[in-house]
């Protein structure tokens, strides 16, 4: 089984469309898994019919029983998190800012803090549009666990490909280079690298390729708007060649991108004569 | 005044929208631009300034000093975040899963388990004119980047004058990273673009600044594609949409050279006046 992730250190280069219009030619071999937890999008155009769901539960945070409290402080003064908020001489936890630790509930003598589990999101393995199974989640509000959402998506999607024999995961990946995309390039085959010949872009592509590479992770490159800075293009084919890294396909400005979107649909449905010697081009050198 | 410039969703127009805000603000204040995107800031390139210092920042992570070690493993098991491993008679530290939290260092009986600085990322300042302006970046291969953003928040009120305007460019999304970079906002730009993705993504960003009880104007960019939904929400909302701005090829090219577009588009410029004067009258 190979795991193709598709990623792009900058947001808005155009990730999700191509992962989309892949799934479509793709359908029957491949397992969809959409680990851009924080901002999921996929299912706007797969428009998947969830089959299993199941609460996800990752990290802690403290909670303290004023019934037991003395007021003592201890708690106060060890948060690194600025998480524990002093009231007269009262005690709350700050939701939003505790990481966790437990290191209050060490040092309370009156055994006032407990830890809770936290729901932090949902996930989801459905059937989509094109034929093809997705494994996608939601992660709640301000959570910090999106890297172990990551993993657990990646978990499922390993699962299901296994169980219906599929050869391919392709991950629809976030954007930055931090906890979420490092846990979605761990175990992966092949990155694919989205870029848009923008200085922006330019310096993005560089940082995401040297995180891929630490991870010894093969590299291709699609480069999306080609024609909107030609000069820039040519900069990043440069790289490429540098980087030992795959030219999968150059692709021109081009407005289909937000009308698929708007439609619910992925560039083949939209105008599979336009679109098909694209993205088979690109399955074609990744699969 | 500080205003954070965010969104759910990547590429909506996050840098372009701060760094034109500021520059332009800059002319006729003191103004003050923080890149807080810290995995992938951009900022830099479009405000080209004078560089007047470099700070690098650590975090603090365990390591194991054997020969005081008694293999308790107390360690091991006071560790939430399976940072650090007992293997037979050796403690193993994970500093990349290390949050910095002190407590197998500080309750180690023998003191076994020092704290030490360890590689986060850089912050650079820079001067442009009226303009400061402070870019955060994240060492490649560091998960974490909330520490870096709570580090250069506090660099900024403890090191640098007050200025008329703050601006923050925050990172996408909507989990800890994007909170910690708008939580000390006073104002938040949420920019989104007329598809369903954008707005898709705005709705979990807006209820994600409403858990933070804060106020919010939308921007919507790239005017002209997609459909009218993203304005029917905000109007059902309550929210009010603060500026928009269109589609068109000669801003990407801009963009891409990354060039101001408020000196090339006097109506970009009337948007960005329009701006100002709401933020001016939260104050």
């Amino acid at each position: 089984m190979k795991e193709i992730v598709v990623i792009s250190g900058k947001g808005g280069t155009g990730k999700t469309s191509l992962s989309a219009s892949l799934s479509y030619v793709a359908a029957n071999e491949v397992v969809m898994a959409d680990c851009d937890v924080d901002a999921a999008d996929l299912h706007l155009i797969l428009k998947p019919e969830n089959q299993y769901s199941e609460d996800f539960y990752s990290g802690f945070k403290a909670e303290i029983n004023p019934e037991y409290c003395q007021s003592c402080g201890a708690c106060f003064s060890v948060c690194r998190f600025e998480a524990i908020l002093r009231k007269d001489d009262r005690y709350e936890v700050k939701y939003l800012d505790c990481e966790g630790c437990g290191y209050c509930q060490h040092v309370c003598l009156a055994e006032a803090i407990n830890l809770r589990e936290q729901k932090v999101g949902l996930c989801h393995i459905a059937d989509a549009r094109f034929g093809c199974k997705l494994v996608h989640a939601e992660l709640g509000i301000g959570a910090d666990n999106s890297g172990k959402l990551v993993a657990k998506v990646k978990r499922d999607a390993n699962r299901v490909a296994k169980e219906n024999s599929k050869d391919y995961i392709l991950v629809d990946g976030s954007p930055g280079i931090g906890c979420p995309v490092i846990s979605s390039l761990s175990g992966a085959a092949y990155a694919v690298l989205v870029t848009e010949p923008s200085l922006s872009g330019l310096e993005d592509l560089k940082r995401v390729w040297e995180l891929s590479a630490r991870f010894r992770i093969a590299c291709g490159c699609v480069i999306n708007k080609a024609d909107v800075n030609p000069e820039i293009t040519a900069m990043i084919k440069d790289i490429l060649v540098e980087k030992d890294i795959e030219l999968l396909s150059e692709i021109p400005y081009d407005e289909d991108f937000p009308r698929a979107i708007t439609k619910g649909l992925c560039l083949m449905e939209l105008d599979q004569a336009k679109w098909e010697p694209y993205i088979k081009q690109i399955w074609e050198k990744i699969r | 005044m500080r205003i954070a410039i965010a969104s759910g969703k990547g590429g909506t127009g996050k840098t372009t929208l701060a760094v034109n805000l500021a520059l332009y603000a800059a002319q006729t204040s003191n103004a003050l631009l923080m890149d807080l995107d810290v995995e992938e800031p951009n900022s830099s390139l479009f405000v080209k300034g004078d560089l007047i210092s470099e700070t690098p920042a650590y975090r603090m992570a365990p390591v194991w000093d054997k020969p005081a070690c008694l293999l308790c493993g107390e360690c091991a098991s006071i560790c939430m975040f399976n940072a650090i491993l007992k293997l037979g008679d050796m403690i193993m530290v994970l500093p990349e899963l290390c949050h910095t939290c002190h407590a197998c260092s500080e309750l180690c009986p023998v003191g076994a388990l020092p704290m030490q600085q360890r590689p986060l990322g850089i912050m650079r300042l820079f001067r442009k004119d009226a303009l400061l302006f402070l870019e955060s970046k994240l060492e490649i291969g560091v998960e974490q980047a909330a520490p870096l953003i709570k580090q250069s928040l506090d660099y900024v009120n403890n090191e640098l004058p007050a200025t008329d305007y703050q601006f923050i460019d925050c990172p996408p999304g909507t989990s800890c990273s994007m909170i910690h970079a708008t939580k000390t906002a006073d104002y938040v730009i949420l920019v989104t673009e007329p598809t369903p993705f954008g707005l898709h993504d705005l709705r979990l960003a807006v209820e994600t600044m409403r858990q933070l009880d804060k106020p919010i104007g939308v921007v919507v960019n790239r005017i002209g594609i997609g459909n009218e939904d993203v304005f029917t929400y905000c109007r059902e909302e309550g929210i009010e949409v603060i500026g928009t701005i269109i589609n068109s090829r000669e801003f990407a090219e801009l963009y891409s050279r990354a060039e101001l577009m408020f000196t090339y588009n006097e109506v970009f410029r009337h948007t960005l006046d329009e701006i100002l004067r709401r933020i001016r009258g939260i104050r």
